[in-house]
């Protein structure tokens, strides 16, 4: 999107299921983002121990900040807010569940992708493919 | 069925829409079917807020109701579909595509165009109405395009000065336009005000910025050399340059093809009606502006809705007739309040009029009331029309108690409690009663304004008579014993004063524990952010400690004001806005090393923008390291302390006012309350730091300070009240401590001073006797508890530079930690960046990659 070019950047941008950092480095409740190639996730790891992860952008301002959002539920869904214009969007579905009576930005989704998550030896694994 | 009746809407307004909505909320039986004939290209929109247009509405935000009665089996949009001909013999309309449509019943419904007189130059470029979205869009246009061309601001003159005039004239400023209006009558608004209220308006229309001149007929437009818009020639002989024009001199009824079909004509135009709504051949109905009802043509929504219900009610068999138009309107101009309503001009017999007027503050207010001074007839609002609501209603009522009431400014007399009969008329848009309003609360189980909005359309247009709405269903809740649900949200049943104490008193003191004792689920971004401000005005801990950070609101999570890009602002504190100049260095610097964007506040401080969440720590070093810290934009707390030069420097100074906020600020900073907190000192009467528009307002007297409470400007602006007269200073700490701490223990969430204190019990009186007369005996725990937040302030950013675990969150990828986020993109403007829009970051080759603003250090 910019005309800048990354050379520090992590991973191969091939690489689609991708270590991002250990479990124990996540704090309950406090998202932190991952940059995978291209793709920015937002990482939750919730009270009850579960991660989740979704896209990074915010469909309704178009700024990579879902991971400084606010947890918390809507009825049993364990839920992300936007730290921006505060929709709320389910961490297990994605969907938005409070527009706040706007619209996403014109080319976005209103819904957020979900990316599969797998622990695997104490490490955070993020799984990119079948998403897109 | 197969008899269905078909029904031919000309007009494609606002007008035509009510109809419609109207016929397919009762038909239940589907008898009839709707073709609504359109020459704009759009769906019939809400033309009352056009003007919203400017400040960044879309035209798809200006929609009317719901747009799924446009798919609707029974009715048919056709768009940029304009009726030619109408043959009555045939019954049919042809459309300009030479479609003929069939009709069992016409409505003609073809509302007005802007009239401009025949002045020499009126056809130049540059010279526009105001009626369509697509004429505003192209003065839009208009106005930007010769911005750039000039270079300059651009030079507008709107021509008449009547309610439509002024909302162009704040328009063109909208636009970065100046503005002049030029009025043919001796005042503004003379249909609607008279000259005691022209002379208020005047002044309130030339403190925006606006030029007014009255007594002035226009007598020709003047091309400049490239033959655009000029100049203006008045007929006294008088000229003025100007760059672009809009006439706002009034409306005629669109009534050409009622005219060619034979329909009979009024004399001043307009199809005429009876009051059914029907014209002279019972198969045509008109509606709306292009209506003669009653001898005239009406320019105001509120009867053209209730002319398309009657001609629905009609059509559907009932009896319903035009109850006379209610011509009471107000004007929608940000900061200039008026309102006129019934008989304005008391030309009923006998009338009396009853008038206050403050020509200081630019207020100007008449009652007109029936010879014993008992019934109202009608007024005029100039300056403070907060009373329109209520007393429009209750024209041709008795007024109930001392009509001063509702003449002195607010809070000075008590206004009557008069209880509105049911039938009086609340919203005259959309026609609602006083009864409808009740029965929407008590029968159909409405316990909510938004509700009572959906199920009445009260409020649901204008909007000028939301308060009175509000009032009523309050009061009707009440009486059915029903409270207003004050629980914070679905996690927690009770407010936020009753979380307070349940937290004071249970002296828990994570959120874990305070949802499980107290709450439901896991919270939510409301009780979240609720519980961590709670927790943090009584213990005053970090707002980023322990589990603390996940409970903070976007800002309070990382310090600092998160902009519309992700990226925050940082802005250092500058106590009382006395600064060194070493500091002023300082900040430059710092914003020069990290290619940030700068600005001076409207607090007194300056912020910098374009920070990145993993550069706010390096940033705040810079500060900690010269003795300085970051400052409060952000969190509900304690903002700024604002102040004049006082007795040091000025020459009228009676008190050393900065010596005074600056004391406050240090004081207060980092105190957590229920919405933000700001503070201002004057250093004598005339009072330059504003300070009565702050939450607390300090001025200083010859024997002391006067201490002013519940002030703030932001959405609905309230000067503070006055709590007590030359007090020494330590009263002045003492009294403020107490009404702040009073006001964080009891007020609801994101409940300002001012509301607070207007809710509160008793009013300020009250809250006087809590905290001067300690009639709740609490002065002493308010006290402790606010010595307890003064001396356990830290500077919270030196904190987290303290504490590797929390300098952990100011990461911008956790597989990346130094790595900025790939999707920022700026341009320059003004010699400085801004975030890219979408369209120039298609554009790449403008934009400043963020790499290139790295720190250079
Ligand atoms: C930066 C600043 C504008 C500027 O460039 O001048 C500003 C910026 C914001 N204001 Fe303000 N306000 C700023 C002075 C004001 C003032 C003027 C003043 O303080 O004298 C007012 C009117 C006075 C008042 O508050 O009573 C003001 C009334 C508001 C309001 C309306 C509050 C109300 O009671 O209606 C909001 C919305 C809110 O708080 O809910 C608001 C909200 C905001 C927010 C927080 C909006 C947001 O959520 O992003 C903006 C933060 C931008 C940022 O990241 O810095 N801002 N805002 C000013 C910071 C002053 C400072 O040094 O701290
Ligand atoms: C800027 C602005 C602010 C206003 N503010 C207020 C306010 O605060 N309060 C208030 O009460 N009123 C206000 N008004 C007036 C209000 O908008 C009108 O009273 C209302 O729109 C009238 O509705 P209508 O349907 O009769 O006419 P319109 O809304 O004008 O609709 C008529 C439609 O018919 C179309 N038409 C005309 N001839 C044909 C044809 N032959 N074939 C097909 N279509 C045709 C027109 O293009 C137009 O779209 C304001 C008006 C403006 C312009
Ligand atoms: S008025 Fe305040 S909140 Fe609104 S844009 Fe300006 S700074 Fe932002
Ligand atoms: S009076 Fe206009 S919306 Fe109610």
């Amino acid at each position: 999107m910019t005309t800048v070019s990354h050379e520090t950047r992590p991973a191969a941008a091939s690489a689609t299921r991708m270590a991002v950092c250990t479990y124990d480095r996540l704090t309950p409740d406090l998202g932190v983002a991952a940059l995978i190639g291209d793709t920015q996730v937002a990482i939750f790891r919730l009270a009850d121990g579960t991660v989740h992860a979704v896209q990074n952008l915010d469909p309704f301002s178009g700024a990579h900040v879902m991971s400084r959002g606010i947890t918390g539920t809507r009825g049993d869904a364990p839920t992300i807010a936007s730290p921006i214009y505060k929709q709320v969007f389910s961490l297990l579905t994605g969907e938005c569940l409070v527009t706040m009576d706007k619209k996403p930005q014109a080319g976005h989704a209103a819904d957020l992708v979900v990316y599969p998550v797998t622990l695997d030896n104490g490490q955070v694994i993020i799984d990119l493919v079948g998403t897109a | 069925m197969t008899d269905i009746q078909q029904i031919v809407v000309v007009g494609g307004g606002m007008v035509a829409h009510r109809f419609t909505e109207a016929m397919r909320a009762r038909d239940t039986d589907g008898r009839y079917a709707v073709t609504v004939l359109a020459e704009e290209p759009r769906a019939p929109y809400d033309r009352v807020a056009l003007t919203s247009y400017f400040t960044g509405k879309d035209p798809d935000d200006l929609a009317l109701g719901d747009p799924a009665l446009w798919d609707d089996d029974l009715v048919t949009l056709k768009r940029d579909a304009k009726a030619v001909q109408i043959d009555r013999e045939g019954r049919t309309v042809t459309d300009a595509h030479g479609v003929v449509h069939p009709y069992d019943h016409l409505v003609m419904a073809t509302g007005s165009y802007a009239w401009s007189p025949p002045v020499k130059g009126s056809d130049l470029p540059g010279v526009f109405v105001y009626r369509t979205i697509d004429d505003v869009a192209a003065l839009r246009i208009y106005v930007e395009r010769r911005r750039k061309e000039l270079g300059r601001a651009v030079r507008g003159a709107v021509i008449g000065g009547g309610l439509l005039g002024l909302e162009a004239a704040g328009a063109l400023q909208e636009l970065g336009a100046t503005s002049t209006v030029i009025q043919f009558a001796d005042r503004l608004m003379n249909l609607q005000v008279d000259e005691g209220g022209g002379q208020a308006l005047t002044r309130l229309i030339e403190n925006m910025g606006v030029k007014v001149r009255c007594n002035t007929a226009t007598e020709a437009i003047r091309p400049d050399k490239h033959g655009h818009v000029g100049s203006l020639k008045f007929a006294d002989n008088g000229e003025q340059l100007v760059d672009v024009v809009v006439f706002a001199t009034g409306v005629r009824p669109r009534d050409e093809l009622g005219r060619d079909a034979g329909l009979t004509i009024g004399e001043r135009g307009g199809i005429v009606v009876d009051d059914t709504c029907l014209t002279d051949d019972p198969a045509v109905s008109a509606i709306g502006e292009v209506a003669c009802i009653q001898g005239a043509c009406i320019g105001l929504i509120a009867p053209g809705n209730t002319m398309a219900e009657i001609a629905v009610d009609r059509l559907l068999g009932g009896e319903s007739t035009f109850p006379g138009a209610d011509t009471a309107a107000k004007l929608k101009l940000l900061g200039v309040d008026v309102a006129s309503f019934g008989d304005a001009f008391a030309t009923t017999p006998g009338a009396l009029e009853l008038t206050y007027a403050d020509p200081v503050a630019g207020v100007y207010k008449k009652l007109v009331v029936t010879d014993d001074a008992r019934t109202l007839l009608g007024g005029i609002l100039v300056g403070d029309a907060s009373a329109y609501a209520s007393l429009r209603p209750l024209v041709g009522s008795e007024l109930g108690g001392d009509p001063a009431g509702w003449l002195l400014p607010e809070g000075t007399v008590e206004r009557p409690n008069v209880e509105l009969p049911d039938e009086a008329g609340v919203c005259s848009c959309n026609n609602v009663t006083a009864g409808a309003i009740r029965h929407a609360v008590s029968e159909q189980g409405c316990h909510e304004l938004g509700e009572v909005k959906a199920c009445t359309k009260a409020g649901t247009s204008c909007g000028s008579c939301l308060p009175l709405v509000k009032k009523i269903v309050g009061t009707e809740l009440e009486k059915s014993g029903i409270e207003l649900s004050n629980a914070l949200c679905e996690h927690f049943d009770m407010s936020r004063a009753q979380l307070f104490n349940a937290i004071q008193v249970s002296e828990l003191r994570t959120f874990s524990e305070i949802v499980e004792r107290f709450g439901t689920g896991r919270g939510c971004d409301i009780c979240k952010p609720t519980v961590g401000s709670i927790l943090a005005s009584i213990y005053n801990e970090h707002v980023l400690a322990a589990d603390r950070a996940a409970l903070q609101d976007t800002n309070d999570r990382v310090m600092a004001n998160m902009q519309k890009d992700g990226t925050y602002s940082v802005v250092p504190r500058v106590p009382g806005g006395e600064i060194l100049p070493e500091h002023l260095i300082l900040i430059g610097q710092i914003a020069q090393d990290y290619g940030l964007y700068t600005k001076i506040t409207g607090g007194q401080r300056i912020d910098m923008f374009g920070a990145r969440l993993e550069q706010l720590p390096g940033i705040w070093q810079r500060l900690v390291d010269a003795g300085m810290e970051s400052g409060h934009a952000y969190g509900k707390s304690l903002r700024t302390v604002k102040s004049c030069v006082g007795s040091t420097w000025c020459r009228y100074g009676v008190q050393d006012s900065v010596g005074m906020a600056i004391a406050l600020e240090l004081r207060y900073r980092g105190l957590r309350s229920p919405h933000k907190l700001k503070l201002g000192v004057s250093g004598c009467a005339r009072e330059c730091a504003e300070a009565r528009g702050k939450d607390v307002g300090v001025i200083a007297t010859d024997k002391g300070w006067n201490i002013y409470v519940g002030g703030n400007g932001g959405f609905t602006p309230k000067h503070a009240q006055l709590l007590v007269e030359d007090v020494p200073d330590d009263m002045v700490f003492t009294l403020i401590d107490r009404y702040l701490m009073y006001y964080i223990r009891t007020a609801d969430r994101l409940q300002r001073t001012a509301p607070w204190q207007e809710d509160h019990e008793g009013g300020l009186e009250a809250i006087k006797a809590v905290i001067m007369d300690d009639s709740l005996g609490i002065c002493a725990d308010l006290d402790a508890h606010m010595a307890r937040h003064i001396d356990s302030y830290e500077d919270e950013w030196k904190a987290v530079l303290n504490d590797p675990e929390r300098l952990q969150q100011f990461t911008s990828f956790v597989n990346a930690p130094e790595e900025p986020d790939p999707s920022l993109a700026y341009v320059e403007q003004r010699g400085q960046r801004r975030p890219a829009t979408d369209a120039e970051r298609r554009d790449t080759a403008v934009l400043i990659a963020p790499t290139r603003l790295e720190v250079r250090s």
